[in-house]
């Protein structure tokens, strides 16, 4: 649920990466988190196991600067990413305004990209929303182990396996190294933005009819 | 899942409540969140407290909270309790989707503040369902 607090001239938006276990969710916070000034970004906080898994989720508050007169403030949320954590990716998810699938290019794990989405899928649905409506984008990560030698999947079949029906926009990365993970946010932070403001326009005249909490 | 927007308005009343019913009685802290980890409104000593992060952790531990209640064939645990050696910290769920967090000291009794929240849930409900 975004959040519109007029009192302090700010827009909330929760931004929610999604993806199977080691697909670099965590690693594309880290990249943002170094990668952005003080001045923009808030304190990361993560829960994770001793093996540097994350055990709830990663948070990361960043500020995008100004429309309207408003500041808007995303929170980046991670999930974790191992099947049995269902019921805490369910938890992470709730309230989300947009989000980011991480899917893993290795081709061993081609069957963990596809129960990760179906499982986003049926989490989205316990909470009424869509998958097909709600901001989202694909990120396939890893993409420069091909130098490594190492087999991957192509991006044809990675769009073919997650993003045929959907058709949203997939960018390329190598989170690791940085490649890919600005152009990932940037794309993610427009559509989340304008799915939150576009509502906003279409309940304002109602707030001030109202003058209250819609 | 809509969008929540806070008007001028609606911000002073929610924190003069907050101001009347908590602070007045001693609470350090009081954070009005949503479920999904945001900070609604504040009142109190927010200095060297990062809220954001608090507000996050805090609807995290209720849903955890909420499913370790469905396991044992509960409802829901409306309320949750931390007792630190100086701070202490309540959480109550307002209504669906709403958790009102307070953070005191030992100086002030838990009762009172348990008395205190149960009395401002209705109010702060009102003012939140108020369309």
């Amino acid at each position: 649920m975004a959040l519109i607090d007029l009192n302090r001239k700010e827009i909330h938006c929760k931004i929610v990466y999604y993806g199977p276990g080691r697909s670099g969710k965590t690693t594309n916070l880290f990249y943002i988190y170094n990668a952005v000034s003080e001045k923009y970004r808030g304190k990361l906080l993560t829960i994770e196991t001793r093996g540097e898994r994350t055990l709830f989720f990663d948070l990361l508050p960043i500020n995008l600067g100004q429309i309207h007169g408003l500041n808007i403030r995303l929170q980046l949320y991670t999930v974790p990413g191992q099947s049995h954590y269902r019921a805490t990716r369910k938890l992470v998810l709730k309230g989300v305004d947009g989000i980011v699938f991480v899917a893993d290019s290795l081709r061993k794990r081609r069957e963990k990209n596809i129960e990760s989405l179906l499982d986003l899928k049926n989490n989205l649905r316990d909470y009424g929303l869509d998958l097909a409506q709600i901001p989202l984008v694909f990120q396939y990560n890893k993409r420069d182990l091909v130098t490594a030698n190492v087999p991957l999947l192509t991006i044809e079949e990675l769009q073919e396996d997650l993003n045929k029906e959907l058709q949203v926009p997939y960018f390329e990365a190598a989170a690791a190294k940085g490649i890919g993970v600005f152009e990932t946010l940037k794309e993610i932070s427009k559509r989340t933005v304008k799915f939150v403001a576009r509502k906003y326009v279409f309940s304002s005249e109602k707030v001030r009819a109202q003058g209250g909490v819609i | 899942m809509g969008t929540m927007i806070v008007t001028d308005e609606k911000a002073r009343q929610l924190k003069e409540v907050l101001d009347r019913q908590l602070l007045a009685i001693g609470v350090s802290l009081a954070i009005l969140i949503d479920e999904a980890g945001n900070v609604i409104v504040s009142a109190g000593n927010v200095n060297g407290v990062d809220t954001t992060s608090l507000a996050a952790l805090a609807a995290a531990n209720f849903g955890a909270t909420a499913q370790i209640a469905k396991l044992l064939g509960e409802e829901d645990f409306s309320i949750l309790y931390h007792k630190g050696k100086k701070d202490n910290i309540h959480f109550s769920k307002i209504g669906m989707d709403f958790i009102l967090v307070t953070v005191f000291t030992d100086d002030i009794p838990l009762g009172l503040v348990r008395l205190r929240v149960s009395q401002v849930a209705q109010e702060l409900l009102d003012l939140l369902a108020e369309n």
